[in-house]
């Protein structure tokens, strides 16, 4: 019911009254209105703003925030008044939706800003007003198709694959994304060379060549050379088979790709050539032999995969299908309707062109689409004043449609345009969050030397700019350390760790922690220097999966109890009892927690520092930035 | 050809025609009736300013141009009763408020009703409804009008009652109804005597606390 409705209530209830002398029985008491009758007024403050409303206007919708006791959360007893840190600009809105009962949506804002406000206020958008439900409709469809392709994109091709994908998914998508390894780029390359090759081949043949000695028409090229063609042919024949069974066998979903518009494409490419082989020379069939021939053509659609362009075309006419087939279904009513008119106005005349209706298809073909051929003219002048108006006609019937089919194709073609600068932004943006996730680890890694170096409480010759959120922050991690009982540190240690581990490992065996990931340790998997590279590698390739998704992640690494004395550097490698690293481990990352720091400087240097009694192995090789602050941190 | 061009010329007459009638309406539609001064409505009705003031403030919200006419009337009314069709006995009281009889409900003549029914005397509030039962204002209720008003009553009540509405109920209330109130037995109720049987009434009487607390 509609909550205007609530004013008319006292209304119908005195109207009431008719009922009484009918009534057989007693009316029901009336139910007891505790709440006071008297309106006040309600003061609420939005970011500064102040807003005056009367009570009753707020309580209409009795399921919003501000309409129920929701809004007593935000009150504020000093001020005496509801105070929300929002938006001001759309609190109007919001306001005015209690006041007028129809919420309106204004144009020039950020649908998802609208959104997340409806949101807070408890307020469902399905009752924005006819006025602006239309307009709010448009724009939210086109956020969400907006959010699909980005997390498409995201998600898609240029995300590494997992280290344990299989020989056939990494075929597939060396097939569907070929920049991702230099033998996909090299086999696309050929393919897009034969496709060109078999063309050219397919056109050349035709073209009248000087005949061979003791002949004199004209050959057709392809007759002379006969057997070079048939042979570039073949060639290219066995590359696009081998193509084509290589993506069979890759494809994640045979079914699917046998129905997708490229694999039929593929397989008409190729057929005429293995229907040729296998067909007799017999004249009989050598008619269909030739119209076989000519779907050799359509190896030139083999260029869409190659091409961008072309795929946006296929897609803008697959998507004004409608505005097509309208176009043609008018085409088709106008060409019958004019045809006959013209073919009665000219079935007098002699030696008329204009022998029946279908022959008279191809006069208003010509005429609409103001070709003109001049084969066929009227003579009559009835049949003239026809012909002219078919034409005329003919300029707007074909005009109509064409805008539409132009705006779509504008629309996709920017839409793969904003697709591909939000890749190419996209990787200018992990690079930034990278190097931010870099700085907050560094600043906890440096905090924890500082700490060290205090020895816990230390007495701080100044304290460090760390913000209370930092503070409480390396405070748990602290704490998620003391609970593991292992340490965090950068991937630099780690791998030299994997290193010096690798050394004394065989003797530490016995004493190995267990893990779960345990299992793929051995010393073999911990040869230094190809550990190294492989770390870095399944760092560079974790981080960049890392920026799928959410900001915040906390993959860790922990590869070293501290149940081990303080120790020099040197003294590792003389320590093989209970020093057990997972070096195996497949996928290890820093420890990376992002928060809203600012990208830290330029990195520098930082001068090794002495080996530390410190109960880890962090020796500061990091060539990584840090704060410039040098500062001790006072403890938590 | 002419004819042609005759019968061209007389569409756009036509139209030009029923474009103004509809401008004329936007004009009326425009118009916004403002009632009297609040002090006069305070002295005319038993309620007092800050009633008024809510009350006013409610109607004018939801007729901005300041006046309800029957369908917006009837809308408004069929909304408490979504079961069955108020329409009916909307139409009778759109006419009991509509005390100036011009179709259209202005914001006195919704403030008097209700300041009646909900602050008058007894006797005000018995010769409301007799006036709301009188169809035809003849100053009779005869049994062809009761029978209206009770059928547009059960009207209210929608196809799904339990127990089910099976015969004539209406005219066997109404038949009921007459027994009660008729004393001379002579078909018509006058107000007198509608007034004394009500008051004669007690489950009636009783009932009347129906309009505490509505204000």
């Amino acid at each position: 019911m509609a909550a205007g409705v609530a004013t008319w209530l006292p209304f119908a209830r005195a109207a009431a009254v008719g009922w009484l002398p009918l009534a057989k029985k007693t009316m029901p008491k009336p139910p007891v209105d505790k709440s006071s009758r008297s309106d006040e007024i309600l003061y609420v403050n939005v970011s500064g703003v102040r807003f005056q409303t009367w009570k009753n206007t707020l309580d209409r919708y009795p399921d919003t925030l501000l309409g129920s006791s929701e809004k007593e959360f935000f009150y504020n007893e000093d001020t005496q008044e509801f105070f929300f840190d929002r938006d001001p600009e759309m609190f109007r809105h919001i306001l005015n939706f209690y006041r007028t009962g129809k919420l309106h949506y204004p144009r020039h804002e950020c649908i998802q800003a609208f959104d997340e406000e409806l949101a807070f206020y408890g307020i469902v958008p399905e009752i924005i007003g006819d006025c602006c439900m239309e307009e709010y409709r448009d724009r939210k469809k086109e956020n969400q198709e907006r959010l699909a392709e980005d997390t498409e994109a995201n998600e898609g091709m240029d995300a590494p694959l997992p280290p344990d994908s299989t020989s056939r998914e990494r075929l597939w998508r060396a097939f569907e994304n070929p920049h991702t390894s230099t033998m996909a780029l090299v086999f696309y390359y050929v393919t897009g060379f034969f496709i060109a090759v078999s063309v050219i081949a397919n056109v050349v043949e035709t073209v009248p060549c000087r005949p061979p000695k003791g002949s004199v028409n004209d050959l057709p090229c392809g007759e002379k050379f006969g057997l070079a063609f048939f042979c570039m042919d073949t060639a290219c024949v066995l590359i696009f088979t081998f193509e084509y069974l290589m993506r069979l066998f890759a494809a994640p979903s045979r079914c699917k790709f046998m129905r997708s518009v490229m694999s039929v494409i593929d397989v008409v490419a190729i057929m005429p050539y293995y229907i040729g082989l296998v067909m007799p020379e017999n004249e009989d069939v050598s008619g269909a032999f030739v119209t076989l021939r000519v779907f050799r053509v359509f190896r030139i659609f083999k260029f869409s995969r190659h091409s961008q362009g072309l795929r946006i075309l296929g897609y803008t006419l697959k998507s004004c299908a409608s505005e097509l087939g309208f176009l043609l279904f008018s085409l088709t009513m106008a060409i019958i309707i004019f045809a006959t008119v013209m073919f009665y106005a000219e079935k007098g005349t002699k030696g008329s062109t204009f022998t029946s209706i279908p022959a008279s298809f191809w006069y208003t073909i010509v005429t609409m689409t103001t070709l003109g051929y001049g084969d066929m003219v009227p003579n009559t002048i009835a049949g003239k004043i026809f012909g002219s108006i078919c034409s005329l006609s003919g300029v707007l019937v074909i005009a109509l449609p064409v805008p539409v089919i132009v705006s779509n194709f504008s629309r996709i073609y920017h839409q793969n345009q904003r697709a591909d600068k939000m890749r190419a932004q996209q990787k200018v943006r992990m690079a930034r969050i990278r190097m931010a996730k870099k700085g907050t680890t560094n600043a906890f890694l440096q905090y924890k030397e500082d700490r060290g170096i205090g020895d816990g409480d230390s007495t701080a010759l100044c304290v460090k700019n760390k913000s209370a959120f930092e503070h409480q922050h390396h405070h748990l991690l602290h704490c998620l350390e003391k609970t593991t009982n292992h340490e965090f540190t950068d991937e630099i240690n780690y791998s030299e760790l994997c290193m010096t581990e690798s050394v004394g490992f065989r003797t530490s065996r016995s004493t190995s922690l267990s893990s779960h990931q345990g299992a793929q340790n051995n010393s073999t998997g911990c040869c230094p220097r190809r550990a190294r590279r492989r770390a870095a590698m399944r760092l560079a390739n974790s981080t960049v999966s890392v920026s799928r998704g959410s900001v915040q992640e906390l993959d860790t690494l922990h590869f070293k109890t501290t149940s081990i004395p303080p120790q020099t550097r040197s003294s590792l490698n003389a320590q093989c009892v209970n020093l057990k690293l997972n070096c195996g481990n497949p996928d290890y990352t820093a420890a990376i927690i992002s928060i809203p720091t600012p990208p830290s400087n330029t990195p520098d240097e930082s001068p090794p520092l002495s080996p530390v009694p410190i109960p880890g192995i962090l020796r500061n090789t990091r060539a990584t930035a840090y704060t410039h602050d040098t500062v001790k941190v006072s403890s938590l | 050809m002419g004819a042609v061009v005759g019968t061209l010329t007389m569409q756009t007459k036509q139209r030009t025609t029923s474009r103004d009638s509809i401008d004329d309406e936007l004009e009326m539609t425009m118009v916004s009736h403002r009632p009297e001064g609040l002090e006069q409505l305070e002295a005319q009705t038993n309620f007092s300013k800050q009633e008024l003031q809510i009350l006013y403030r409610g109607f004018k919200n939801e007729c901005p141009s300041g006046m309800v006419n029957e369908e917006t009337f009837k809308h408004i009314y069929a909304q408490f009763f979504p079961h069955g069709d108020a329409s009916m006995y909307a139409h009778y009281l759109f006419n009991a408020f509509d005390t100036t009889n011009n179709g259209s409900i202005k914001f006195k003549d919704f403030v008097m009703g209700l300041s009646t029914l909900l602050r008058g005397t007894l006797r005000e509030k018995l010769e409301w409804t007799f006036h709301l039962y009188d169809i035809n204002n003849d100053g009779y209720i005869n049994r062809e009008e009761m029978t209206e008003i009770v059928r547009a009553i059960y009207n209210m009540m929608g196809k799904y009652t339990y127990p089910a509405l099976k015969g004539d109920v209406p005219q066997q209330h109404v038949d009921a109804f007459f027994q009660k109130m008729d004393k001379n037995k002579d078909g018509v109720l006058t107000l007198e005597e509608f007034v004394i049987a009500c008051q004669e009434d007690e489950t009636m009487m009783r009932s009347m606390q129906l309009f505490e607390n509505v204000m």
